[in-house]
């Protein structure tokens, strides 16, 4: 299972293209997150599942295609020397990506559970939290 | 037969002091018994770590040459406007400061990116800080003009001084409303989407001292990671608010004044904090050693999490508006579980106040007494407690008429 953003330019924004990857490349496509503008940028954030050479084949499409594909985890940065475990975070999370250990009360960050949906920022008090979306 | 400060100042000095902090002597009195611990225990550690927007600090940056009169001008830290109600040289800076060109909640929620509280973080960090002043002139003090950096090594004085630190227990913050709200208890999700706490619990130094019996004035304390002193009671001191057969207030009640010197404080214990769509403040790390008098003593100090209760309130309304009243109480067992209920409804928790480094500061108190670095003192003049009759006003306003 991949997790990726891409980035759509504006001449494909309003092509079926996700369509296209599930029908023609058999994979199961779950939309994290979009933002889609006529004529403008667009950005999906997706986790694909299916045979390695599906997916192989499946990026392989984007890519002819001219979409942009980045990996999820390197848009997600946790900044530990900031952080200051007050737990803010932990309720907002949707995925658990935040998490607390309820002994210690020491605060974690699961990068691979991350769908990058930008609720912690605002509620860290310590910008220990940097999305590069 | 009870101890004295004297008693365990000495035994500090030997090297011989039991030293445990407030979460450890937990233990200790389950397996032991109050009595046992009271005559073997010497000091408990208590630290709290968490927002304290009524703090700030107060500098004397020294002479320029002609000299300026900063007192009756305007003068800033970073962009960040500091006041200049004082003599020539000598101005504070509060934690919720805002730079005069900061858009605030314009567009709403505001960013709040830079205030007071990241400009005394800066200053302890040892960053130079961008000063700059003007002034209308007089005879002795001709300048009307000053832009200079300065550096914590270069001032006089600096001297974090906080008109209220360490609440007693705080409220338990939610939405009832349909829309985000963007408050100091951080953000609430609508309809009962989250619930924020601030407090260390079982660690706060006041929760292990609830009637103020040995913390008062010229306590001794670990401030911003040095040495501090408490200089009064806190604004808003309220210790006649109604507690639990332990003596634990149910609400918001005693708050510290604390002073100490900023030059030997650390970054790590004063940092600048943002609240989107709130504002800036300062969020502190105090701790306050507790000399074992007798086993009454001890025996606050062994106080737990699920002993301390605190009120639901709704910050979407009730709070704003001033209606009294909660929608229940919940223990701090509850909070930290990471889960409460409230009407029904399952309410996942976040804190504000760092448990964890309340307990890194508690064991670093613990360390400085243990090795001898750091004598109780025995205040000058206790907190006002239960029987004061002090307690926490609201504003009678009195609107000004006109003509």
């Amino acid at each position: 299972m991949k997790r990726v953003v891409l980035t759509f330019p504006p001449n494909l924004v309003d092509q079926p293209i996700t369509y296209h990857l599930i029908k023609e490349h058999d994979l199961m496509v779950n939309i994290l997150r979009a933002r889609v503008t006529p004529n403008e940028e667009g950005r999906l954030v997706i986790e694909m599942s299916g045979e390695r050479k599906a997916l192989d084949a499946g990026i392989d499409y984007l890519k002819e295609l001219g979409v942009g594909i980045q990996p999820l985890a390197q848009d997600v940065r946790w900044r530990q020397d900031r952080c200051t475990h007050c737990t803010a975070c932990v309720s907002i999370c949707p995925t658990h990506a935040f998490a607390v250990d309820r002994k210690e009360m020491i605060v974690s960050f699961d990068r691979d559970r991350c769908i990058a949906c930008e609720l912690c920022v605002p509620v860290c008090p310590y910008r220990a939290v940097e999305v590069l979306f | 037969m009870a101890k004295t400060i004297k008693e365990i100042n000495e035994k500090i000095k030997k090297g011989e002091a039991v030293v445990v902090t407030a979460e450890e002597i937990i233990d200790i009195v389950e397996e032991e018994g109050v009595r046992k611990a009271a005559q073997k225990v010497d000091v408990v550690t208590t630290g709290t770590f968490g927002p304290m927007c009524s703090s700030g600090a107060y500098f004397n940056i020294g002479h320029a040459r002609p000299k300026i009169k900063l007192g009756g001008g305007r003068a800033h830290l970073n962009d960040v406007p500091v006041y200049t109600g004082f003599a020539a040289v000598d101005v504070y800076i509060g934690a919720t400061a805002l730079p005069d060109d900061d858009p605030r909640n314009k567009v709403f929620p505001g960013e709040f990116k830079y205030g007071g509280g990241h400009v005394i973080e800066d200053l302890v960090a040892g960053k130079d800080i961008k000063l700059e002043a003007t002034a209308y002139g007089t005879d002795c003090y001709p300048r009307k003009k000053l832009e200079t950096w300065i550096n914590t090594t270069d001032l006089n004085e600096a001297v974090l001084f906080n008109p209220r630190n360490a609440y007693q227990n705080y409220n338990v913050a939610i939405n009832l409303s349909d829309k985000v709200i963007y408050t100091y208890m951080g953000v609430l999700q609508p309809k009962l989407g989250n619930a924020n706490y601030c407090s260390a619990g079982q660690l706060s130094p006041l929760l292990n001292d609830p009637l103020y019996k040995t913390i008062g004035i010229g306590a001794r304390i670990f401030l911003g990671g040095g040495v501090g002193y408490v200089s009064w009671q806190g604004t808003q001191h309220n210790p006649t608010v109604s507690r639990t057969d332990r003596g634990l207030p149910r609400t918001p009640a005693g708050t510290l004044a604390v002073i100490g010197d900023l030059k030997q404080m650390s970054p790590d214990w004063l940092r600048g904090t943002t609240f989107t769509g709130y504002g800036v403040t300062l969020t502190v790390g105090i701790g306050v050693p507790i000399p074992i008098f007798d086993e009454e003593i001890l025996q606050y100090t062994a106080v737990k999490d699920e002993d301390i209760y605190a009120q639901v309130v709704d910050y979407s309304d009730a709070y704003p508006q001033g209606k009294p009243g909660s929608l229940g109480e919940v223990n701090y067992a509850q909070l930290k579980s990471g889960s409460i209920t409230v009407e029904g409804k399952k309410v996942p928790t976040g804190g504000l106040s760092s448990y964890a480094k309340a307990k890194e500061i508690a064991g670093i108190l613990k360390d400085w007494i243990k090795n001898g670095d750091f004598l109780l003192t025995e205040p000058v003049q206790l907190l006002p407690s239960v029987d004061s009759g002090i307690a926490f006003k609201p504003l009678k306003e009195r609107p000004i008429k006109s003509g």
